[in-house]
């Protein structure tokens, strides 16, 4: 193991004796996004729409918007317009209940539905370029519009799913992520500063992945942190614990498309 | 046809400095780096990019592996006369990408 | 298969039995601050180079290697007669000194570029200004680099 790779289970492992089970939530008024940790010049870089790598997914995105697509040979801004009046707001709703398959589904989920259903064309694969970019420019469309995610009789028991996954300790490290996000923001993760983990602006450009990303991709990225076996693309475990992040962020404000380090 | 963001002003005084920024998609893969089993990933880079003021050559940049995926640049010209400015870039595996503005300059 | 598994395949299948990241069991070579002083000979060739007159923008401390935002400006009126003609950045620990050749000249109007690097490592970023009249001028900046705290299964 390289130096870096060694110094880490030993920073966790230390995180994980001395974390002794606080499980404190953060209360609303002291939420912070992640932006509020980055340096200067990482803001600097998400502020500016025209140098925002992010937005070039963005770009993309539009441009999809308007292709025609299928069997049906139909665009999404045949049926949905314009998006920037009929997807305000959209993405602040998601991961939100879908009847027909009695569960929520995040964003992407419901693109590949209207993909399927609507224009008759295969679904675009997790984390391709495609359904980056069009989630991107969909979510891009309620930047600055408060998250708006509230329990109900359908949604309580998937997000309490995700709520029990979060405080659960897990992985070979045996950490639960609120030890770090809930306990430790703030404060550093060899060399990091641990954020609280609001998804305020997915999908992210983030700097280590050099692209843009999805919720689940950073969501398997701290499962393999902490040395668990991350769940596939599309899992409905990934799905809760999506739901339940963007509980605990609600009327927190979406920045999509966000930089990250 | 890669994805590239371009900023210029609409117009400008003449003698005015203007900046301009240019944003393109692209991987700038190093060649250094390493797949699961050891094998080298090859280099895939923009190595040049160029701008063009009514045709005449106002700034180049040549690059190399260390400049970040999606490259980025700030960089100024006089604002002489109105036209169009056009951005060049190219690369390696043929790569090759072209994007203009105009401006008015009165 | 037969039955010699090579080391590095072993460790790879290891790593990945582990859930380790999918990046690297060798790290890659990095060039010394020799081979960025021969980058820069290249380049000014027996001509000395002054500190001074450049000015080189980088974070002191940088979140992730993969982007550094930099700027470098140089000193001048970037008249016909008088201008900047290049800039040249190097680093001394990257896997190769060249970063950036930029080519400037007196429709420029102003000696001052920005743009995102890679740096592999904590060092020292060098940037030389080359004038018209033939000089050469450098300045340097330190920047340490942090890495992400998880290495991700690709």
């Amino acid at each position: 193991m390289s130096g870096r790779a060694r110094r880490l289970p030993i920073a966790l492992s230390i995180v994980a004796l001395t974390g002794v089970s606080f499980a404190a939530e953060i209360p609303l008024a002291e939420r912070r996004s992640g932006y509020e940790l980055m340096s200067q010049e990482t803001r600097a870089m998400q502020d500016d729409d025209t140098a925002n790598p992010g937005m070039l997914g963005v770009l993309e995105g539009g441009a999809l918007w308007a292709r025609k697509a299928g069997a049906a040979g139909r665009a999404c801004a045949d049926c949905h317009g314009d998006a920037r009046q009929s997807m305000k707001g959209v993405a602040a709703r998601y991961p939100a209940y879908d009847a027909a398959l009695k569960r929520p589904v995040n964003l992407e989920q419901r693109i590949n539905v209207c993909r399927t259903e609507r224009q008759q064309a295969p679904t675009l694969a997790y984390e391709s370029r495609e359904l980056l970019a069009l989630t991107a420019y969909v979510a891009r469309q309620s930047r600055g519009m408060p998250i708006d995610i509230t329990a109900d009789a359908r949604t309580q028991p998937f997000l309490d799913g995700g709520r029990a996954a979060f405080y659960r300790r897990q992985g070979q490290l045996n950490l639960a992520c609120s030890q770090c996000h809930d306990d430790q923001w703030g404060r550093k993760l060899a060399g990091n500063v641990i954020p609280q983990a609001h998804p305020t602006g997915y999908p992210v450009y983030r700097l280590e992945w050099q692209s843009l990303g999805s919720l689940q991709r950073r969501l398997r990225n701290c499962l393999v942190g902490i040395r668990a076996e991350p769940y596939e693309y599309g899992a409905p475990e990934l799905v809760d614990l999506e739901l339940f992040l963007m509980w605990r962020a609600r009327g927190m404000a979406i920045e999509t498309p966000a930089v990250r380090p | 046809m890669a994805n590239a963001l371009i900023n210029v002003p609409d117009r400008a005084r003449r003698g005015e400095i203007i900046e301009i920024k240019t944003l393109i998609s692209h991987p700038m893969e190093t060649g250094y780096r390493r797949s699961q089993l050891g094998a080298r990933i090859p280099r895939d880079i923009v190595r040049l990019f160029v701008c063009t003021y009514n045709g005449t050559e106002v700034f180049r940049a040549e690059l190399h592996p260390a400049i970040a995926a999606n490259p980025f640049f700030v960089f100024s010209t006089v604002a002489t006369e109105s036209g169009t400015l056009a951005f060049q870039w190219t690369g390696d595996n043929g790569f090759s990408a072209t994007e203009t503005a105009t401006i008015t300059v009165d | 298969m037969n039955g010699e598994t090579s080391r590095r395949e072993f460790l790879a299948g290891a790593a990945a039995g582990l859930g380790l990241g999918a990046i690297i069991t060798v790290r890659p070579a990095h060039a010394t601050p020799q081979e960025m002083q021969e980058a820069i000979r290249k380049i000014v060739g027996s001509a000395p180079v002054t500190k001074g007159r450049v000015k080189l923008e980088l974070p002191p401390l940088s979140e992730n290697g993969n982007t550094v935002p930099l700027t470098v400006s140089v000193e001048s009126a970037m008249t016909p007669a008088e201008h900047v003609r290049a800039i040249h950045v190097f680093t001394e620990l990257n896997p190769q000194p060249e970063v950036v050749t930029f080519r400037l000249g007196p429709r420029a109007g102003r000696a001052r570029v920005s743009t995102r690097i890679r740096l592999a490592n904590t060092q020292t970023v060098t940037a030389i200004g080359e004038l018209s009249d033939g000089s050469f001028w450098s300045a340097t900046a330190a920047v340490v680099v942090t890495l992400a705290a998880c290495l991700e299964d690709a």
